[in-house]
């Protein structure tokens, strides 16, 4: 297939624009340094939603995992809030917290589209990514929480020290997925005016008529996301060695 | 030869023009009878049909039909009401008149809606020529290829009434302002090349982030070409105004905008040929213009200092 690609594409009676349109080597030397300042934004703002994103989501799956009867309407609104979050396409969100919230009145700094963009994003994705948490928790056996309560340990403690790093561990790879596509999705910022990788790639589209900085942003895009997921592949097969135990060969 | 050709050519579609065909056949004055007679005769044929002339056989997308793009939707003051078939607005007028110049009637025009990256991508296009205010620049011509330029224009800034940017009235009061521009113009490189602002500028989509971010006090100004910045600021973005126009210089280039073609489509030829005629020899151009432009010229004069 592969092989058939290599061989044929070239031979297309109009490669040559496409060629030119989307794989000329001068153009992406000239696009090159401009795309990568413009993705030191987008790694900004991956780097201060993520936590964020984290904490919020932990905090959503904990409030939706809880069993006092009297906590009911915590539990109702968490599952409203990844209902809701995970329903509007994240680009609504962006406008509607990126524009609407500032436009409420809100002075400089404090209307920047980077930190409103930021907000919207941690909002639908800390919707996803509680789900993934809430998926975690309840994979752990309820006999891990008799186990614990019969120990002595309260509900609360269950949930810290039982629970959660059982859980957790399980959901590295889904959670990776999250991370991934949010790394793309940063990109959504842009439509409120902070000209990050994408964006720059399209202004350089548009300047030389030419979809080479695309591309570039694509591979600066797979330069990252590639080692990372790698990286964790590894981290994640190495725990499963530590704590599994045994290992089937084929 | 081509240049004789041509020039018969043109006599021949004057005289139609203007006596009407059936005093052509007759009463010419051109020197080389049989020439004359048999290009009067080509004309004769091709005003009956209206499927183009003698240039264009053979180049256009649909045989006998011109088919041009523009944008999805088109804006005024460029097509009036999103409806180019209706000839109103700069460019709509425009398109038919050139169409009209290579002997396409209006019905044998045909309208086609794209979008900037549709008209600029490699593979085959959809349209014989594209026009939404493409500006012409050295750097797209490796790309595609443009006609010669039916308008040029200047860059603006529109600011709301009450913002930052109300008072400015040269560039250097212009630096500590916020700039936002449409993604794909040049509106943004003027912004960065010329105006210099402090921090970066923000980018948009459309107008209608950059009247939201305007609202937003997120930007202080965006910056668009003067017919364009007029018609927004009077139609599109409530409260706001053009601040003021920034003049041509040798450092300021004008905006040129030209229709867009597959690179290297021979039909370019004959429309500069039709451009040039009513640029040069029936004013038409000019008077497209005043029609549809004139009301979108006026705004205070920015310094370039």
């Amino acid at each position: 297939m592969l092989v058939a690609v290599v061989l044929l594409v070239p031979r297309m009676p109009r490669w040559d624009r496409v060629k030119k349109s989307f794989f000329d080597v001068d153009q992406m030397r000239d696009s090159f340094p401009r795309l990568i300042d413009a993705f030191w934004l987008d790694v900004k703002i991956f780097a201060w939603t993520t936590p964020a994103i984290f904490v919020l989501a932990l905090l959503i799956a904990l409030a939706r995992n809880s069993r006092s009867p009297a906590l009911f309407p915590l539990r109702a609104l968490a599952a409203a809030y990844t209902d809701v979050m995970r329903g509007v396409p994240v680009i609504l969100w962006i406008y509607l917290v990126g524009f609407g919230v500032p436009g409420l009145g809100l002075e400089r700094p404090y209307n920047s589209p980077l930190l409103w963009g930021s907000v919207a994003l941690g909002m639908t994705y800390s919707g996803y990514v509680a789900e993934v948490f809430r998926a975690g928790i309840d994979s752990v056996h309820e006999s891990q929480r008799a186990a614990a309560r019969s120990l002595g340990l309260s509900s609360a403690q269950t949930m810290r020290f039982v629970v959660l790093p059982q859980a957790v561990r399980r959901v590295v790879p889904p959670l990776l997925n999250d991370l991934v596509s949010l790394q793309k999705d940063v990109a959504l910022v842009s439509l409120i005016g902070p000209i990050e990788i994408l964006r720059q790639a399209g202004i350089d589209k548009a300047k030389f008529a030419n979809f080479t900085p695309y591309v570039v942003a694509a591979l600066i895009f797979l330069a990252v996301t590639i080692p990372l997921t790698r990286l964790t592949d590894y981290l994640w097969q190495r725990e499963r060695r530590r704590t599994s135990g045994t290992r089937v060969a084929a | 030869m081509k240049q004789r050709s041509n020039s018969v050519r043109l006599i021949a579609l004057g005289a139609a023009a203007v006596l009407g065909l059936a005093a052509c056949g007759g009463g010419d004055s051109a020197s080389d009878d049989t020439v004359a007679e048999e290009a009067t005769e080509e004309v004769v044929e091709e005003t009956a049909t209206g499927t183009g002339n003698d240039c264009t056989a053979g180049k256009t997308l649909a045989e006998g039909k011109l088919t041009i793009a523009t944008g999805n939707p088109a804006y005024e003051p460029w097509v009036v009401g999103d409806a180019p078939e209706s000839k109103e607005g700069f460019e709509a007028a425009v398109a038919y008149g050139v169409a009209e110049e290579m002997g396409f009637s209006d019905e044998n025009v045909v309208w086609v809606r794209t979008g900037f990256d549709e008209a600029i991508q490699p593979g085959a296009k959809n349209f014989d020529f594209n026009l939404q205010q493409f500006s012409i620049t050295e750097e797209r011509k490796a790309n595609v290829t443009f006609s010669e330029p039916y308008y040029s224009t200047n860059q603006a800034i529109v600011g709301l009434a009450d913002s930052a940017a109300a008072g400015a009235t040269k560039v250097s009061e212009m630096r500590d302002l916020k700039f936002g521009a449409q993604a794909g113009t040049t509106s943004l490189d003027f912004i960065t090349k010329v105006i210099q602002p402090n921090t970066e500028p923000f980018v948009y989509d459309d107008n209608a982030a950059a009247k939201a971010a305007l609202e937003a006090k997120q930007v202080d100004a965006i910056v668009l070409d003067l017919p364009t910045a007029l018609y927004v600021s009077a139609v599109e973005i409530e409260g706001s105004k053009v601040i003021g126009q920034f003049p041509l210089s040798d450092q300021v280039g004008a905006d040129n905008f030209g229709m867009v073609f597959d690179l290297n489509n021979p039909l370019v030829e004959c429309v500069n040929e039709a451009i040039s005629r009513m640029r040069d020899l029936t004013y038409e151009l000019i008077s497209i213009e005043e029609t549809w432009l004139s009301g979108y010229t006026g705004a205070p004069v920015i310094s370039l200092d």
